[in-house]
């Protein structure tokens, strides 16, 4: 409660709320306000945004309406950032948690698979796993979770070598508890906060390697993400420059409104750095 | 002395994490539909299905898997990186061809992000909470969110196409035939636009954690102690604090240098620079296997390489590493 308190009179972070907030309602309202297929032939291509009053942020080079894609745009990236997150962060956290836990060589083991993971520059791998499963939408989202979880581990495992130490643990040793049972009910609730504040890091990279996929043109062309309209956009740049521009400025707010989300929940949870 | 061996042996530590890269992708590979006898076939316009034996027999492909393997880690050994079906020669001069635009590419980045994040977040932390740190903080937080490739697409409809200040893209102007100043200025001119647009998010990170570090020193006691004895403050933040302030950005360019060659992939594209990253693209494309298992290879070798200097860095800054 102090935290929601701390959260609600924090100005950045409520401005992030509002922001992300803004992103939802988009998302949600999407298939009311633009009932039909926002991938569909819906006028003139190329028309520029207010020329025509159907169509207020005009149309693109294929004659889709970019005001629809906007919309059901966030739809994609909400469900893209937010299940490749949980990936991740569920990945990580295992990761990190057994390492941390047990120690010695799992512990050795596990940072080394960690260490290979970041050593690979993570754009790289996702590109390799594209091109050997595909790219439909599930493959892009697991791909992203797989290759965004080594700084979520590392994290989980800092704060799993000192929770281990504390007396408590030592406690519930003596109680003769199993070790599942330490790490998942015990030490993990306790290791958490910093790594749901790192959770919203992981979402923002994960809507930015979504989008710089999909404006390759590696992502799944089948589903209308600001990423691929920005990479239609590159054909007509020289004139219709606003078919990039649009979407650039749906992704840049997006992930400002989750930064600042977790900046909020950052300072909401130490309140002792909040005067920073 | 103390110092290099302390660095070689973090670089033997890195040895195991190369080894698990390279068998992992090898594996990986192998779940790939098609492969690059596939590709060729497809490129010449399909043939019989002897032809397509006899080309798997020429490249390997007809062994199984851990004979291949083996054979694969054995001539990386020998710095033998295999042939490209696809460009016709051997992956290592592919790759060498292309590795100058990108170290150029991300060398410009570092530099120019290092350089005014740490000015820019020197500044904030010396005004916290008043108007020039609000300033350069939210363009930190801006910067951090704008997609790269959505930046240089902007950069050249701005300074290409309307302003037509620089090229929009490629690297250097073969035609014009140019040497010596000349051609330096030109490749110059084409770097520009890539170059900010790659460093942009570095800029943001490294202004932030400069501010946050230069915070964190400000307030220690050999600070108060320097400005007991009556330092200037500018001497104080030039000689004390920006040394010891500087120690969590050194660690940040190893630990952004993979992120930095992931970002090359997306920001050669745009502005098509002919450097490791857009290769690495057109190999996805190509299904030139080969070449991409390469390119990782390489990229492994740069991203231990950058961490060795960091290591090296970092204990010169901090002698109490070295011990």
């Amino acid at each position: 409660m102090r935290a929601l308190h701390a959260f609600l009179r924090n100005p950045v972070a409520v401005a992030g709320a509002v922001l992300l907030g803004a992103v939802v309602l988009m998302a949600l309202v999407a298939p009311l306000v633009f009932p039909a297929d926002p991938l569909g032939l819906a006028g003139r291509p190329l028309q520029w945004p207010g020329a025509n009053p159907r169509f207020w942020l005009g149309t693109d080079p294929s004659g889709r309406d970019i005001a629809a894609q906007l919309f059901h745009g966030a739809r994609i990236s909400l469900l893209i950032g937010g299940v490749a997150t949980l990936i991740a962060v569920v990945i990580g956290i295992v990761f990190g948690a057994l390492a941390g836990f047990y120690g010695g060589v799992v512990d050795t083991v596990l940072m080394r698979v960690t260490e290979a993971f970041q050593t690979l520059p993570n754009f790289l791998l996702l590109l390799v796993l594209v091109a050997v499963f595909g790219s439909d939408l599930v493959t892009v989202v697991i791909a992203i979770g797989v290759v965004a979880w080594p700084p979520v581990a590392r994290l989980t495992r800092a704060e799993f070598l000192t929770l281990r130490e504390r007396d408590y643990v030592a406690a519930c040793r003596m109680q003769g508890l199993s070790d599942a049972h330490l790490i998942f009910r015990e030490v993990l609730p306790n290791a958490l906060p910093p790594v749901i504040v790192y959770a919203s890091v992981v979402m923002a990279v994960a809507i930015l390697l979504e989008s710089a996929l999909a404006f390759l043109q590696l992502s799944d062309p089948n589903v209308p993400s600001w990423g691929n309209l920005i990479g239609l956009g590159r054909t007509v740049l020289r004139s219709e420059w606003y078919v990039s521009a649009i979407p650039g400025v749906a992704i840049l707010l997006s992930i400002l409104g989750v930064s600042l989300v977790g900046q909020g929940l950052n300072d909401a949870l130490n309140p002792r750095l909040a005067s920073r | 002395m103390k110092l290099l061996l302390l660095a070689l042996r973090r670089l033997a530590a890195s040895l195991p994490a190369l080894v698990l890269i390279l068998v992992g992708l090898f594996l990986l590979l192998q779940l790939a539909p098609g492969d690059t006898v596939d590709a060729l076939m497809a490129q010449m316009g399909g043939g019989d299905a002897a032809i397509a034996a006899d080309l798997r027999r020429f490249y390997g492909l007809d062994l199984s898997v851990a004979a291949r393997l083996g054979a694969y880690l054995w001539r990386l050994v020998t710095l033998d990186l295999g042939f490209s079906a696809i460009y016709g020669k051997p992956v290592a001069s592919v790759i060498l061809e292309r590795l100058p635009a990108t170290l150029l590419l991300m060398m410009g980045a570092l530099f120019f992000a290092f350089s005014f994040g740490m000015a820019l977040g020197v500044v904030a932390a010396r005004r916290v909470n008043q108007w020039p740190d609000t300033l350069i903080s939210t363009l930190g937080l801006i910067f951090y969110a704008t997609p790269s490739f959505w930046f240089g697409l902007m950069a050249i409809v701005l300074f290409s196409v309307y302003l037509q200040w620089l090229p929009a893209g490629g690297f250097g102007d073969v035609a014009m035939g140019y040497t010596g100043w000349a051609a330096i200025w030109d490749t110059a001119t084409y770097l520009v636009l890539p170059v900010l647009t790659l460093a942009l998010i570095f800029l943001a990170i490294a202004l932030r954690i400069m501010r946050a570090s230069m915070l964190e020193v400000q307030g220690m006691d050999f600070v108060r102690t320097a400005r007991a004895k009556g330092l200037s403050e500018t001497r104080i933040v030039a000689r004390h604090v920006l040394r010891n302030a500087l120690l969590p950005m050194v660690t940040l360019i190893g630990l952004q240098a993979g992120t930095m060659l992931g970002g090359s992939v997306v920001v050669e594209s745009v502005f098509t620079l002919p450097g490791l990253g857009r290769l690495a693209y057109e190999s996805v494309v190509q299904r030139d296997l080969n070449t991409l298992l390469g390119i990782v290879f390489v990229s492994a070798l740069l991203v231990i390489a950058v961490n060795f200097v960091v290591d090296l860095l970092y204990a010169r800054l901090d002698p109490r590493i070295v011990g």
